[in-house]
């Protein structure tokens, strides 16, 4: 079944056991993002240390796609320079608007290859970005702070 | 006489096709839009292929038969709600744009004439509401309050899912301007008295708005009876065509109720400086309208009236009481909204736990049924303060309609049990 495209086990798992998850202090900027059509909401909190991206904490309610795709973006963001993050980021958006037909660079963007199968579903593409844009939104509030 | 649902789906074409490697489509999302029958298809493109020309302006023959096909449309629609006098019924692009309508002219009445002091609102007045609302029926009203300073006041919603009547004579008062509340709730299918309230409102002057979206399409209405003096419903969910809805108000109220929006063929003579108005309906409907939908929706309504709408009220009731009972019996499973049939409509919305106690997003769970080719709609189904209300973010829906079996209901029961095997433990 088509299913299980989507929901690959990678997915489940993060969904399951979300990595990070919960706020946490101290941070530099928080940012609460919803998707309008469904009613998903997340808070996410962002420390930077320098030109890293120190922390990224977060509470978010939602499907298991949005959920799961927090969870793999922080294993991907906390520890490294923002602009490879922000990079990083990119790479994940073009992957979710190729409706399926991208073949992602398994390096850059580890377990978040998993959803490679959401993006032939237009749906479910906000879900999977939800917690990406909020994380983008609170970094430039964290820079813009900074400078 | 009961319907014979086998023949009925023969006018459906889509009910045949398969969707999601081959499975057979279970369409249970027609409180969001319903399906078409080939005899709405075909008068649509009977006219585009035969009929087809502006209305009210020109003089050849095309010109005739569109403007009669679309007056017509107009005539059938009055008599299917219970008016005889068709000047009282407007079309619309659809249920948000009649209410809008109302809400913005009321507006207007500021800068009209001594004719429009009843819809006149300012600080003082108050606008009443439910929490059950659809976000059309409570955001023209928010923007409404907003530019003339008058406060917007709601009826609460009962943990059974019914109108908390309660405090209905502190809520409606001598301050009150006008009730909007629905006839059928799109969330909790809840029926609402609105006899009742539009009683309790023309007892103290205030004006009745009835968003009939959910209500016209699985019930006989009659706007007479109702009590009402506006009524609005889209054509879309009743068989009908997208891009095409109704407002019906009292003629009296149509005629000193200021324009929406202006325009060509709303208009009685023009000068630059200003310009006066036709009388309703055509006061209300500004430029070219959709005149293909009206004749999509005038055999929507000979299609529906051809079934019967008491055959089609009686055979949904039984249908649903079938479908509340079935799926009372999937474990973790919660139903917004009434669990008996009395007074309650098809609209089924509930939140689902899988077997370890944690919710699974109605997003997730219509996801699989999806994959199971049974259509839902999940999220808040542009009802956020009702979600609220029950304490969630979102819900999934199943609607049924007369073209709906019992199998159907059970392929959605055995959807929800396949969606928490899915999400259960690994």
């Amino acid at each position: 079944m088509q299913l299980e495209s989507m929901y690959q086990d990678v997915i489940l798992d993060h969904y399951r056991n979300p990595h990070h998850k919960g706020l946490r202090e101290p941070y530099d900027a928080e940012v609460h993002h919803v998707n309008p059509t469904c009613g998903d909401e997340v808070t996410l909190r962002v420390r930077l240390d320098g030109d890293d991206v120190a922390d990224v904490s977060y509470d978010a309610m939602g499907c298991s796609i949005s959920q799961a795709s927090a969870s793999v973006m922080t294993d991907l963001i906390i520890g490294r320079p923002v602009k490879e993050a922000m990079n990083t980021g990119d790479e994940f958006l073009k992957l979710m608007q190729s409706r399926g037909k991208a073949e992602p660079d398994e390096d850059v963007l580890e377990d978040a290859v998993a959803f490679t199968g959401v993006s032939k579903y237009p749906a479910r593409i906000k879900c999977a970005l939800l917690a990406w844009m909020a994380w983008k939104d609170a970094t430039a509030k964290a820079m813009e702070a900074q400078a | 006489m009961s319907i014979d649902v086998g023949q009925i789906r023969k006018d459906f074409p889509i009910l045949t096709r398969t969707v999601r490697e081959g499975r057979p489509l279970v369409y249970l999302d027609s409180a969001n839009t319903s399906q078409k029958p080939l005899q709405v298809i075909d008068a649509i493109e009977d006219y585009y292929a035969r009929h087809n020309a502006n209305i009210h302006r020109a003089t050849h023959q095309l010109g005739e038969e569109a403007t009669e096909a679309y007056e017509g449309a107009r005539i059938k629609v009055g008599g299917f709600i219970g008016t005889a006098d068709e000047c009282e019924v407007i079309f619309t692009k659809n249920i948000s744009e009649g209410i809008n309508l109302v809400a913005y002219a009321m507006g207007n009445a500021a800068f009209a004439g001594p004719e429009a002091e009843r819809f006149r609102v300012g600080p003082g007045d108050e606008i009443v509401i439910t929490e059950m609302e659809h976000h059309s029926n409570i955001v023209p009203w928010q923007l409404l309050a907003q530019r003339t300073g008058a406060t917007l006041r709601w009826f609460g919603v009962t943990d059974e899912g019914r109108l908390d009547l309660e405090g209905i004579d502190e809520l409606i008062t001598d301050r009150t301007k006008i009730v909007a509340l629905a006839h059928q709730s799109n969330v909790l299918g809840t029926v609402n008295p609105v006899r009742e309230v539009a009683e309790k409102a023309h007892a103290v002057g205030a004006l009745v708005l009835v968003d009939g979206a959910q209500a016209v399409p699985h019930m006989p209405v009659n706007v007479q009876e109702l009590g009402a003096d506006f009524y609005g419903f889209t054509a879309h969910k009743l068989c009908g065509p997208t891009g095409i809805g109704v407002l019906w108000g009292r003629r009296e109220l149509l005629e000193a109720l200021p324009p929406f929006l202006g325009g060509g063929e709303m208009i009685e003579t023009v000068s630059m400086e200003r310009s006066t108005y036709a009388p309703p309906p055509h006061k209300f409907e500004a430029g070219t309208m959709p005149i293909a939908e009206a004749v999509g929706l005038s055999a929507a309504v000979d299609y529906v009236t051809g079934v019967g709408l008491d055959q089609i009220q009686a055979y949904e009731h039984e249908l649903l009481a079938y479908s509340l009972k079935e799926l009372q019996t999937v474990d973790g499973l919660r139903i917004l909204g009434p669990l008996e049939a009395d007074d309650r409509g098809t609209a089924l919305s509930f939140v689902l736990d899988g077997p370890d106690g944690r919710e699974i997003h109605p997003h997730d769970v219509s996801q699989v049924l999806d994959a199971h080719g049974v259509a839902v709609r999940a999220g808040h189904h542009c009802a956020r303060p009702l979600h609220r209300r029950f304490g969630v973010a979102a819900s999934t829906r199943a609607s049924l309609y007369f073209y709906n079996t019992h199998d159907e209901v059970d392929a959605l029961v055995e959807g929800l049990r396949q969606t928490q095997k899915f999400f259960g433990p690994a």
